[in-house]
């Protein structure tokens, strides 16, 4: 057990210092550090401070590890746009993508299972023909079309929804927060539905042939002969024995969730750290880009971590395999 | 994972494609209507982008031979100034919105097919050997696919495009926009294909006529191209299907983020991007021709990607 | 209890909003781009100014109708004992948002603040030699010649706090080339009708009613709690006002125009900026970094110049393009500058091919291969412009390509001289040629030249430029400004392409009218009852 936590650990460990050596090569090469920050103006001498005091005269392995302890330290680095500290942008930025993402993972969990299941049931029926119809159109199209869509007619047209921003939120502690005020609330509609309709998507399709596969399977077979009624076995066995793969795949997209609301913050002017990094992009603001890519691996990592450490206390036979190994 | 074919591993190609046409396969697309139109609809688009520079009224990328006060004329309806009539209407610089259609087509194809290209060949070379090798080099490959898996393309892609932008003098700018393209979203699908592709070759890999191919001592590059290869040619398929769909997608959602090819050259994601200035002013026809071009590609070829799976499961039939 | 108190929060937060909507007056504007900071001194830059403008206030500053009013100085004279002297007195009794007293400490330390190095202003007051306080409400400037016209150049030059930037160590303006934040970048402390509540850059900056505001009979002062928030996509930003989101959209695209102006309640004004849009070309390398021209620099070339001129179709960029809202010109001087003259605007005809011929003569049949740099989030669809240029300039044989980029990288590429071929807009706040010269003619030297991306360098030009801030007799110096634009008109290093035109969208209980220099001023603005 131990020995295959370490491991997990382990591993881990090693995925992030190898994220950690690209975000460093992009902060050393990509283009001068000195330049970027100092100017053109600047004087050899105060080039030379600035070298020093970023520590670009020691050699490239002792800058790596330099990199690293200040990352894992908080450290890191200062914007080149704003000019301020790129954690303390993080901070202000994050809870505004969490809280859209986290939300946008419910709607597209919630409504994902229930269509799955529905046009698993109904293989052949009209309404799950249509869904699976729709869902294909919703794969087809780029996700900030639809958002722009979403905003004509919900802003423009009907009036009902807000175009942009967040609305009024309420400060906790350092978190801020939306879901607090109506605005807040309404302000998070359309977005959490833009991007999490990709991976309700997703979800559905799984579910979807997760259930036909269990379904096929001669354990359901012979609960349906011994007369168990088809709701029971379509909920209480098939769904059930669905819903392992359908959430590892669902943690593992939370990853990819976070990186698409770039685009979704790009469309509805949302003011998260996807914002924030598309406009590092445009700056060449490498230290707000390397950064990002960095809590990207990290958030992936954990999610990673977290769901093999369930795989391990879920199935039984993983842990023989694994025991036996370890011994 | 094996189907039918697996059997007869040393056939020629023609005994091959002479199976395959009278294959399930073959039977279950004409029996499928959608299928055989999104077919057609793929057909269509495809030619249309061959064939552009032949059958599109206008070449919209020589902006030489456009005439600004064409703009924004609306489809079949004689220009207020110049008279001009368009069967789709033309966009805020006078293009032809038919002929920047097709002209942007080939862009959106070439950046789909070149990076599925690349992936599919990156994916199942390693994924061959992977899975044939085994052991440190096996774990090596799949640490490194996993954390390729933690970036999303449109990640990965905006990544690259920061970093060739601080990197390349300002000169190399405007012609590193399609490689890079092609480059970040080819990059950022390969590990699919390698997991597909190693978890099959393992499996063949203990297989008997595998071994006694070894034991003759064949070298393993034979025994991988003629003997493992191509049993994983299906889900290698289906995989590059659906990666065309998403890979047409990430180019139009990396245009409309701005880091897609130049407005001067550009593709259906480009266009869209163009047109979603008009939404709200009348302007329809900028973005919806582009935009259901879009859909129609990606649709189709999504479709046919789905049907391919199924098709070539043989559990579903 | 966990419940209870986040109950209690919410109630808390639905109390303020109930009583802060009672009684407030609230303003949300939208803009596409954010200001670069909130140091007054450290960009001159319209959006940047135009925020500044709310929270600080120069001396004078400039009505619509290109007058001067009196802000934080009541009256400005030229000493009849000493013509290199101006007095200006200053309003009592004005207070800086921290509560500290305005005096003549203050207006000596702001000028010279605005004339260090890293200011970007520096190039407004190079006619200054010394600014000294006389008394508590007196300073005098002190020029180094006549300078008759000084008071023009100082309406965006914002008054500090001399105590606060000491107590904050922000005694020189944020270097912003170089990208250090100093204290002045994120706080402020004015003397204008609103005061900083806060501000997340790029996202949305708060402001609130400054209650001891001198002007507070003077102007109306109607809101009371100011937004501005960027809105980035032009179609989401009308999105906001159509939606009743937003209240106010700086720069409308000029495709929504009709759309907004015909939906109720909202209102559309525009008007013509007093700002130029034009190409600028690198005439002075010997050789071009961005073509395909080896050894030598077309641009260089007065017929290349000549026939890129001819081959602008100005008149159709305003139908198509900018949907009728732009001023074709021929010269980068708006209509409102003085030293602006028709003769000047006088567009030559569009002809392709005696433009083709000029290129021919020049040495280059077939053309030549160009980068054109254009930004694409500063001035109305500036990409869209120079898209139209490439066009343009194809039919002739010149191949452009077009590279557009955010503002924050293009400007620094003109100044870093790191362009050959370049789209530019330039606003007067002087409202004198003078400005124009000093900032995009003159040869690029310490003050001078700070814009001036094509290299040109004109000694004798130089000369005249620097004699003007000293010419008393204003006869001779128009006559001067007219030889001098005789010189660089011909040149054609920058290509005019129009005057820009601004529509502002507004509540249709809003009547606000645009202001030449795009700026608002949200101390004078009335709501219809």
């Amino acid at each position: 057990m131990l020995a295959f936590i370490v491991q997990r650990l382990l591993q881990a460990v090693l995925v992030m210092l190898g994220v950690a050596l690209v975000a460093f090569s992009m902060f050393r090469f990509v283009g001068d550090p000195v330049n970027n920050m100092m100017g053109q103006e600047a004087t050899i001498q105060e080039r030379r401070e600035a070298a020093e005091r970023l520590g670009l005269n020691k050699p490239v392995p002792v800058q790596f590890a330099l990199f690293v302890k200040d990352t894992a330290s908080g450290n890191f680095g200062v914007s080149y746009r704003q000019g301020r500290k790129v954690s303390t942008l993080l901070i202000e930025r994050l809870p505004a993508t969490l809280e859209l993402a986290a939300i946008s993972a419910i709607l597209a969990l919630a409504f994902g299972i229930g269509l799955g299941v529905y046009t698993a049931i109904n293989r052949f029926g009209l309404g799950a023909r249509l869904i699976m119809a729709g869902s294909l159109i919703g794969v087809s199209l780029p996700t900030f079309l639809i958002g722009i869509g979403l905003i004509y007619l919900f802003a423009v047209e009907l009036r009902w929804l807000p175009s942009f921003g967040r609305g009024q939120v309420v400060k906790i502690g350092w978190w801020s927060t939306g879901l607090l005020t109506e605005s807040g609330r309404k302000s998070l509609i359309l977005p959490a539905i833009t991007l999490g309709l990709f991976q309700m998507t997703l979800i559905m399709r799984l579910v979807r042939s997760e259930m036909l596969e269990v379904l096929r399977t001669d354990y359901i077979k012979f609960a349906r002969a011994r007369g168990v009624s088809d709701r029971m076995i379509n909920f209480s066995h098939a769904l059930k024995n669905t819903l392992v793969p359908v959430i590892t795949i669902t943690g593992l997209q939370l990853g990819s969730i976070i990186a698409f609301a770039i685009i979704t913050e790009t469309v509805f002017q949302w003011p998260g750290v996807g914002l924030l990094f598309i406009d590092a992009v445009q700056f060449v603001d490498i230290p707000v880009m390397s950064t990002y890519l960095l809590l990207v691996a990290l958030v992936f990592v954990t999610i990673n971590l977290a769901v093999d450490l369930l795989y391990y206390a879920v199935d039984p036979r993983l842990r023989v395999d694994r025991a036996a190994a370890a011994h | 994972m094996t189907d039918d074919t697996a059997s007869a591993p040393l056939s020629p190609l023609r005994a091959r494609l002479r199976s395959w046409a009278h294959s399930d396969v073959l039977y279950s697309f004409r029996r499928s209507p959608t299928i055989v139109v999104s077919a057609l609809v793929l057909a269509v688009i495809l030619m249309g982008a061959l064939l552009a520079p032949l059958v599109s009224p206008q070449n919209p990328f020589d902006p030489a031979s456009l005439n600004l006060m064409d703009g924004k004329t609306p489809p079949m309806t004689p220009n207020q100034f110049t008279g001009e009539s368009f069967l789709l209407g033309t966009d805020d610089q006078g293009r032809d919105v038919l002929s920047v259609i097709l002209y942007g087509s080939r862009i959106s194809l070439l950046v789909g097919f070149a990076s599925v290209l690349l992936s599919a060949v990156m994916g199942v070379l390693l994924g061959l050997i992977a899975g044939y090798r085994g052991g440190q080099i096996d774990n090596l490959i799949m640490r490194v696919a996993d954390v390729q898996l933690t970036f999303p393309s449109i990640l990965v892609a905006l990544m690259i495009f920061g970093v060739v932008k601080g990197f390349l003098p300002p000169q190399a700018h405007e012609n590193a926009a399609l490689p890079v393209l092609i480059f970040s979203i080819g990059l950022s699908a390969w590990p699919q294909y390698a997991r597909t592709v190693r978890g099959v070759t393992m499996v063949e890999r203990n297989k008997e006529y595998v071994q006694a191919a070894r034991v003759i001592g064949l070298r393993p590059m034979i025994i991988m191209t003629r003997h493992v290869l191509p049993n994983v040619l299906g889900p290698v398929l289906v995989i590059a299907t659906l990666g065309l769909a998403l890979a047409i997608i990430s180019e139009a959602t990396l245009s409309f983020l701005g880091v897609g090819v130049p407005p001067t050259n550009p593709s259906l994601g480009t266009l869209i991007r163009i047109g979603q200035e008009y939404i709200a002013s009348g302007e329809w026809w900028i973005l919806f021709f582009p935009a259901l071009t879009l859909l129609a590609l990606s649709l189709s070829v999504n479709l046919i990607g789905d049907w391919l799976r199924d098709a070539l499961n043989p559990k579903l039939r | 209890m966990r419940t209870s108190f986040n109950y209690g929060v919410a109630v808390a937060a639905l109390a303020v909003m109930f009583v802060s909507a009672a009684s407030a007056t609230p303003l949300r504007i939208a803009r596409s781009g954010d200001s670069l900071t909130m140091d007054p001194h450290s960009q001159n830059e319209g959006p940047t100014h135009n925020m500044n403008h709310q929270i600080y206030e120069p001396l004078v500053r400039r009505a619509a109708n290109g007058d001067l009013i009196p802000t934080l100085a009541t009256s400005w004279t030229i000493l009849a004992s000493d013509p290199k002297v101006w007095e200006i007195k200053l309003r009592p009794n004005v207070k800086f948002h921290d509560g500290g007293a305005f005096t003549a400490d203050d207006v000596v330390f702001s000028l010279k603040r605005a004339m260090a190095p890293t200011s970007d202003h520096k190039g407004l007051l190079t006619a200054v030699d010394d600014i000294v306080k006389v008394d508590d409400t007196t300073v005098h400037i002190k020029t180094k010649g006549p300078s008759p016209l000084l008071i023009q150049n100082l309406t965006n030059l914002f008054m500090m706090s001399k105590a606060w930037s000491e107590k904050n160590n922000v005694l020189v303006p944020q270097n912003f080339v170089a990208k250090e934040e100093t204290f002045a970048v994120r706080n402020t402390n004015g003397t204008g009708a609103f005061m900083l509540v806060s501000r997340e850059p790029d996202v949305k900056t708060v402001m609130k009613r400054n209650d001891n505001y001198w002007g507070k009979g003077t102007y109306p002062v109607e809101v009371s709690e100011l937004t501005f928030s960027v809105i980035k996509s032009a179609p989401t930003r009308v999105a906001a006002l159509l939606s009743g989101e937003v209240d106010f959209v700086q720069d409308m695209p000029v495709q929504d125009i009709a759309r907004v102006s015909t939906t109720q309640g909202l209102r559309v004004n525009s008007g013509p900026e007093n700002r130029s849009i034009f190409l600028g070309m690198n005439t002075g390398d010997k050789e071009l970094k961005f073509s395909d021209v080896k050894g030598k620099n077309p641009f260089a070339e007065l017929k290349v110049r000549q026939a890129m001129n001819m081959a602008l179709d100005r008149e159709a960029i305003k139908k198509v393009v900018m949907a009728d809202q732009s001023i074709p010109s021929n010269t980068i001087a708006p209509p409102f500058v003085n030293g602006y003259t028709k003769e000047m605007d006088a567009i030559p005809p569009r002809d392709v091919n005696r433009a083709k011929a000029l290129l021919a003569e020049a040495g280059y049949p077939s053309g030549f291969a160009i980068t054109l740099h254009c930004p694409n989030d500063r001035y109305l669809n500036d990409e869209k412009i120079c898209q139209a240029v490439v066009g343009m300039l194809g039919q002739i044989g010149i191949k452009v390509t077009l590279d557009a980029r955010s503002k924050s990288i293009h400007f620094p590429e003109i100044q870093k001289l790191q362009t050959d071929f370049y789209l530019l807009g330039w606003g007067v706040p002087t409202y004198d040629s003078d400005y124009i010269f000093t900032f995009l003619y003159h040869t690029l030297t310490g003050q001078f030249g700070g814009f001036n991306g094509t290299r040109f360098s004109n000694a004798d030009i130089d000369t005249k430029i620097k004699a003007l801030s000293s010419e008393t007799d204003l006869a001779k110096r128009n006559k001067s400004i007219a030889d001098i634009w005789g010189v660089l008109q011909p040149y054609l290093n920058y290509i005019a392409i129009h005057n820009q035109v601004n529509a502002w969208g507004m509540k249709a209980s809003l009547d606000v009218k645009v202001h030449p220099d795009n700026t608002i001023y949200v101390k004078e603005f009335k709501f219809a009852k």
